[in-house]
């Protein structure tokens, strides 16, 4: 009111010094949208993002040490937590590395029923991240659908591990039990439904003009920065980055799958999310062909002092007893040596880095999750853009912070 | 992929496999930074002298090995040299994954930071800051980035109790 105070200064040095008047904005770690305890600190001009600092750390548990102190087998629970939205796919890399150390050969029908519960875990994964972008975007319906088909995915887990979440069901050696009786059809009866409800889920959010407008143009990542950055899975397949571990270093028998590898060129949000939506009809596709030519045979590698017997084994001969009483109270001992295996799980490459130094307790466990580089690359993907398109970043490059901090 | 058998030593690794294009590109660029060379269940290791790193990374990186990994680190205390940096670093050209190593003394735990050969590198040498304690020279933002930063210690040492200091 006072014609002294003001009109110069609300004029002049705010347009000028806007670029140093940056503010400091912070999102988390309590916060909806940020998929876990992520804590971002941005700094802001007016709407535009400036920097983005990811503070992690939060759910840092120290996985990799107590690692260190257990013995090879009892890793495997570990794993689970890691990734806790994918826990098949944790089990069976950890599995992959360490049989790679014992050069242990795993029989058909176990390595077949690890791709369809790696597929089955992809599924599940992606559910979670589908559901979650969308209502991140404010499409509140999608989750509950997507929900509805995890459900019937945890109920299938349920059945084969005993487990919802975390299964332990790959075990080092191969699975840790046969499949339940009708469990195979209870795995075709979602499969064979399943192509419909991502149709739904199209339906719902690919034709909306809401949801498109969100999404397409932002978070640009070229296919330099995707490679540079070590962002893998969906997000550099969607930076026109043609690589699918999978498809091109396959492992646990992926060879003889048929299965396209969606590619995007549109570097955007959207590419990820027609990218992601299109991996689920073609992880349907593998886990019918799983189910389909699902070999005969053994469920465990023919290996007495490495994998547990069969129960009624255990109580019926002295040999058997004297294996599990060993493996159970002194654990096996894993030849010295280093491996690194990767696998492609739900959010990227995944890989474990196993040393083994002749002992029945790992020396040293590094795991290598997809997200941990993705959220690195969240800088380039914001800066220059909106605020209410971290949001939609986030989302895309679907984070678990289990396996950031882990 | 289908190789099983194992080269143990650098010299055998040398002799057979020659014309692998890393080996070729490392040859090429500086063969007495080649400290070491396995060949053990399908993966080469090709351990490197700690002050080459960089310059190795540019040289394999231009050979086509363009997608780092990761960056992560093991203690093999008490020998010494005490620590080993391990690099995995993909192919997406010839589909195959590549690991340099490098020894690092405890005494003097640095190592030169590979941020300007990938960017991606700069989370993976912070947390092997964090728990290994390794310091990576160049390195933009060198700060913990798992443990909080008043941390005391570098909980990966094979030293660090597993249950922590009480």
């Amino acid at each position: 009111m006072n014609p002294d105070v003001g009109t110069p200064i609300l004029e002049a040095p705010v347009a000028e010094g806007s670029r140093d008047q940056h503010m400091v904005l912070n999102m988390g770690p309590q916060h909806p949208a940020t998929h876990g305890v992520l804590r971002l600190v941005m700094e802001i001009d007016g709407e535009i993002v400036v920097r983005v600092y990811p503070e992690i750390g939060y759910l840092h548990t120290g996985i990799e040490k107590t690692c260190e102190a257990k013995f090879y087998q009892q890793v495997v629970p570990l794993t689970d937590r890691v990734d806790y939205l994918g826990p098949m796919a944790n089990n069976l890399c950890y599995a992959l590395a360490v049989e790679k150390l014992l050069e242990l050969p795993i029989p058909d029908k176990a390595q077949w029923m690890r791709v369809l519960l790696a597929e089955l875990t992809r599924l599940n994964s992606h559910l979670i991240w589908l559901g979650t972008h969308a209502m991140d975007i404010g499409a509140l319906t999608v989750f509950l659908y997507t929900f509805r088909e995890r459900e019937d995915l945890l109920r299938i887990f349920e059945a084969v591990s005993g487990q919802r979440m975390m299964t332990s069901y790959i075990r080092i050696g191969g699975l840790a039990m046969e499949p339940p009786l009708g469990w195979f059809e209870r795995v075709q009866s979602f499969i064979r439904t399943f192509p419909e409800k991502i149709d739904e889920y199209s339906n719902l959010l690919t034709g909306n003009p809401i949801f498109a407008n969100r999404l397409k143009g932002v978070g640009y990542l070229s296919a330099e920065d995707a490679v540079a950055l070590a962002v893998t899975g969906p997000v550099m397949r969607a930076s026109g980055i043609d690589f699918d571990t999978r498809r091109d270093m396959p492992y646990s028998s992926y060879e003889k799958f048929q299965f396209k590898v969606p590619v995007s060129d549109g570097c955007d949000v959207w590419a990820r999310y027609l990218c992601r939506l299109e991996e689920m009809r073609e992880s349907t596709k593998i886990c019918q062909q799983a189910l389909d030519g699902m070999p005969e045979g053994r469920i465990k590698a023919d290996a007495p002092k490495i994998v547990l017997p069969d129960r009624e084994a255990m109580k019926t001969q002295m040999e058997a007893l004297i294996h599990h009483f060993k493996i159970v109270t002194e654990g096996f001992a894993v030849p010295a040596g280093e491996v690194y295996q990767q696998i492609e799980s739900g959010h990227g490459q995944m890989g474990y880095y196993v040393v083994s130094d002749g002992s029945a307790k790992p020396y040293r466990v590094h795991m290598r999750y997809p997200s941990f580089a993705d959220l690195q690359a969240l800088e380039t993907m914001c800066q220059g853009r909106l605020i209410a398109d971290v949001v939609a970043v986030i989302g895309s490059i679907d984070i678990v912070l289990g396996e950031i901090d882990r | 992929m289908s190789e099983t058998k194992t080269l143990p030593t650098k010299a055998a690794v040398l002799e057979q496999m020659a014309e692998h294009p890393a080996i070729k590109a490392i040859l090429a660029w500086n063969a007495t930074a080649l400290t070491d060379a396995k060949f053990d269940r399908g993966e080469l290791t090709l351990t490197i002298a700690r002050e080459q790193i960089r310059q190795a990374c540019e040289a394999v990186k231009a050979a086509g090995y363009n997608a780092l990994q990761t960056v992560t680190a093991v203690d093999w205390y008490p020998a010494a040299p005490r620590f080993q940096v391990v690099y995995q670093i993909l192919s997406h050209k010839y589909k195959e994954m590549l690991r340099l190593c490098a020894m690092v003394d405890e005494a003097d735990a640095a190592i030169g930071s590979i941020t300007p050969v990938w960017a991606g590198a700069n989370y993976y040498e912070r947390e092997v800051f964090d728990l290994f304690g390794i310091r990576f020279e160049g390195h933009p933002n060198l700060r913990r980035i798992l443990m909080p930063e008043e941390w005391v210690g570098h909980p990966l040492r094979k030293d660090y109790p597993v249950e922590g200091y009480r």
